[in-house]
Formats: structure tokens, sequence, C-alpha cells
């Protein structure tokens, strides 16, 4: 399994998940799992995602996210691999 | 599993605390290169340095993209010149050519600095070291990305006093043939006592001889970060003040590991050293003396300073060294002045001398580090401020280094404006007393008793 966090920041408004998760299901990418706040007004969502069946560089992937999120829905949107956080929070 | 907080957190370190990869720095051998022909020489370099590097750039920018983490510098160090340009090189203008012919290779694949023009001289100086020496203020005049470094003493074998005075001589000549561009030459020129082999960060990083053929060596930063995390212990006692820079030390760490080990895979090449420095920028929120002022000082140069930045010091180095099995280089806290906005401010107000700088190198990790000072100051001054800061190193057995700038045409009271990472920085007032008759004198200063441990 090859796992990536996604961050989804911004105004919360209809279809935030839908979004992300629509161009996610596009390239075969599965949800392990959702968190998510809302604090002040803002939208906070991570996702754990496995992209090892995907069809597209994962490079290729980030940019497209990036791009999905501010043309498409309007909030910010990252992907990362898994390890950075792994190695800083977990010895 | 990873939660939520844990994401945010390190993001925020990212987006907001200047969390970076300060530099990825390919070491390259160039022992396999000599010739005694320079034609041939030079090919050779060139052929070695664009094979080894040519997928460096972009390498360092697939990771960075991949992780999220910015990898601000991609660089290379090479062999000390003046052991692979021996055979070849008569004169230092072969040397300036040699110098060009890296400049080129650099600018083609892709680098900001390439280190290593460089001579180890911290006993005796051979003919070729002296021609290279000799060669730096040309070359760095008539360079963009090279950078300067000469090793002029070690706990082991004392300090070269002739090389320390002919430093001097460099120092000021290098800011003179560069005196359009507010002396910049003299900041890409390192003096270093005990240089380590290892050390990814410039202007003093070099390929040491004891190396491997090609090595990657990575630099960390993060002073914004520790900064951050101490503004969540305002008033605690000393042992939470350590335990919170040692745990974000080993966080900041652990990223630097990860992007080592990934660089190591994607290019083929073994990984050597992290280095864990807190090396500040001139970006407000990347500095080390605002963490200084966070511990509760004033100002940085206010009493305690030496004790606050000894304390960082260590507390560093000890996050660090259980975040990765092979730590190296310098590792610890810069200083230098015109690099860090809060540095700057300190020695505008007043709070921050050159003198109070040389207290602080014995307990930090490099020495006297981008100081600007008066460009009328005497060539023998300069070196009687080298013989100090490698006695330093000497003595306590650590690397210490000067970067000193004599601003040709300005004094106190101007700036000196270097532009990009390399900042700008107040100019210094010198003491106008001399020390001519003591750096005048030929030879070396003896190693030291607690050397001799054989």
């Amino acid at each position: 399994m090859e796992r990536a966090i996604i961050t989804v920041v911004g105004k919360d408004t209809v279809g935030i998940i839908a979004g992300v998760c629509t161009y996610l299901a596009k390239h075969h990418i599965n949800i392990l799992d959702i968190s998510q706040t809302i604090v002040q007004g803002y939208f906070n969502m991570m996702m754990i995602v496995d992209v090892s069946s995907t069809d597209i560089p994962f490079g290729e992937l980030t940019e497209e996210l990036s791009r999905v999120g501010s043309e498409e829905i309007g909030v910010q949107i990252k992907c990362q691999k898994e390890e950075i956080f792994d190695l800083m929070h977990r010895i | 599993m990873i939660s939520i907080r844990e994401v945010a957190e390190t993001n925020a370190m990212i987006e907001r605390e200047n969390l970076d990869v300060r530099t990825i720095t390919m070491g390259i051998s160039l022992l396999d290169c000599v010739s005694p022909d320079l034609q041939e020489l030079k090919e050779r370099i060139r052929c070695k340095i664009y094979e080894s590097a040519k997928d460096l750039v972009r390498t360092g920018e697939e990771i960075s993209r991949d992780y999220g983490i910015p990898i601000v510098n991609k660089r290379i160090s090479v062999t000390p010149i003046a052991l692979v340009g021996g055979a070849a090189c008569r004169t230092s203008e072969d040397f300036v050519e040699l110098a060009l012919m890296l400049d080129d290779v650099a600018g083609e694949v892709g680098v900001n600095f390439l280190g290593g023009f460089s001579a180890l001289v911290s006993k005796g100086m051979t003919h070729s070291d002296e021609l290279l020496i000799r060669a730096i203020p040309e070359a760095l005049a008539r360079t963009e990305r090279v950078c300067a470094s000469v090793n002029v003493g070690s706990t082991r074998t004392g300090i070269n006093m002739d090389a320390v005075r002919l430093m001097g001589t460099i120092v000021k000549e290098a800011a003179l043939q560069t005196a359009d561009r507010d002396s910049i030459g003299a900041t890409k020129l390192v003096v270093f006592c005990n240089a380590p082999d290892d050390n990814p960060f410039m202007a003093g990083a070099f390929h040491g001889v004891t190396e491997a053929d090609r090595i990657l060596n990575i630099g960390v930063s993060g002073p914004g970060v520790v900064k951050t995390a101490l503004e969540s212990v305002r008033g605690a006692d000393f042992e939470t003040l350590c335990e919170c820079v040692k745990k974000t030390a080993f966080k900041v760490t652990r990223v630097g590991q990860l992007v080592a080990k990934e660089a190591s895979e994607r290019l083929g090449v073994p990984f050597g050293i992290v280095d864990l420095s807190l090396a500040p920028t001139p970006a407000i929120g990347d500095s080390v003396a605002d963490i200084l002022c966070e511990m509760g000082l004033e100002s940085a140069g206010a009493p305690g300073t030496t004790a606050a930045l000894a304390l960082l010091n260590d507390q560093v180095k000890k996050g660090g060294i259980m975040a990765s099995s092979y730590v190296g280089g310098l590792s610890g806290a810069f200083i230098p002045v015109s690099e860090d906005q809060g540095m700057i401010d300190a020695v505008r107000r007043g709070s921050l001398t050159i003198e109070k700088l040389e207290a602080m190198t014995c307990v930090c990790s490099v020495g006297l580090d981008m100081i600007a000072v008066p460009g009328d100051v005497k060539d023998t001054t300069i070196a009687g401020i080298i013989a100090d800061e490698m006695a330093i190193g000497m003595i306590n057995q650590k690397t210490t280094a000067v970067r000193i700038i004599p601003v040709i045409g300005k004094t106190v009271g101007e700036e000196a404006s270097f532009g990009g990472l390399l900042g700008y920085a107040p100019i210094m007032p010198v003491s106008r007393f001399s020390c001519d008759e003591f750096v005048n004198r030929s030879g070396r200063i003896p190693a030291p008793v607690h050397s001799f441990k054989n």
C-alpha cells in the first residue's frame, strides 16, 4: 500500500468532499480515512488515501488536486506522501 | 494512524514557520580527474561534475513536491581544488581558469553554489596551496557560484600563522576586487579552524579527501519552528525549555533524514550526513536571534546571550541525534549577522558587537559569520580577528570560521547589501588598536597540550 495525506483548507461550502472524492474515484484512489473539523467557518479536512493503484504519476496528482481545489471548489488542496508525517510524529 | 492535528502541525511548520530543507549538497571527489595538463584536467572535472549532478536539481524538486516540503538550495561540493589542480596549475591565473570552468558547469547543472575552491593548510602551505589562495580574490570576483574556503588551523596541528596573515590580505583583496558590489567577493570566502569534511552549508562546503567518490549531505533548518514552539513555554523552567527545543529539533531533523534517504535512493548516490543546523535567512520569522529573545532576552547581545545560545546549540544537537544516525557537518545554531533579521536589528540598536559575537562563537557551531566591517580596516587587523577565532576553535576542539566583509568605501553607520540569501548588514565597528607586530611574526602557533592523545 502506498499512502498519501490529502488536506483541504478553505471556506466551508456545499460539495467540498463530493468534489474531491469524485476526482479521487476517477483515478482509482481509495479513501482509507477521513476526518474534518470546521473552525470559525473554515473547513479543515484530512484524508488518508491509498494511491498504489492510481493511473497517474504522483506529481501530476498533487498538481491536479491543487488545481481542482483552487479552480473548481475554491479551497486549498495539498497532497503529500505519508512518510513526512509518520517520521515527524512517530518514533 | 496519523491524526488531523499532527498533519496540521507539520503543515503549519512548513507554511507559516519557514520549515525547510535548506540544502541538498552533493559531494563529488575530483581526485580521479588529476592530470598534469590544464585543458585535460578541466575537461575531466567538467565531465565528472556534469555526469554526477545533472539530475540533482530535478530530483530535489520532485522530492519537494511529493512531500510538500521546500528544498531551498541544491549545491555541489568538490575536493579542495588546491589538491586537484596542483599538478596542472603553474600560476594563480591557471587556478582562476579552473574557477571559471567550475562556475560554468555549476550553472549548467543548475545549482546555485559550488564549494571547494579550497586549500587545507593548517600546518603548512604547499606551492599549489599558495597559488590557489592567491587566486581566490580574482576567482570570486569573476564567478557567481564558486565558493572558497581555507583551513588554517586545527586542534591537532595548531594554527598556521603564515596562512592567517596571508588570509588577512586575501580577504581584503577579495573585497577590493568586488568593491562595486559592496565587496560581495568576501561573502563567498570562509577561513576555518577544524573544518569538517562533510559540511553541506556554503560558503564553507568542500568534499573532504576521506569521503567516498560521491555523497549526499543534507542541511536542515527551522529557526522559525523553534521560535514558535518556545512561545508555548514562556516563563517555564529550564527543563521544560530544553525539552521543547529537543522535541522540535527532532521533528525538523526527521524531515532532513527523510529527504536524505529519498534523494540518495533516487539519485543512486550514498547518503552521507544530516547537518542539523538552525540556519537563519533574512526572511521575517526565520531568525536565531528571535529564538534568543523568546527565551527571555530583550535583544541578542544582552547579558545572558552566550548562555542562551549554548543551551540552544546543545539541545538542538540532543534532539537531532535521536532523529538521524548520521549527524555531521557543523550541526548547531548559525549566527550570521547579515542573514538574520534579528541579528541585524540587534546591531542597529547597539546591543550586539563583534566582541560579543566572538564570545558567542565559543558555544555555537560556527564562528564570526557574515559580518560587515569598514572597508579601511587594515589587513593585519583582519588577520588578528581570524587568529582569535582560530584560537577559540583550536583550544575548544570545535569548528570555528571567519567570514568577514571589509566593505570598501563604506564605514560605520552605513549598510552593505549582498542580495538574496546573503542578506544585508550594518557596518560594525572594529577595535582601532593594532596587532601588527603580533601577526607579522612568522611560523605557527603550536598545537595545544590536549591534542596529544596518542
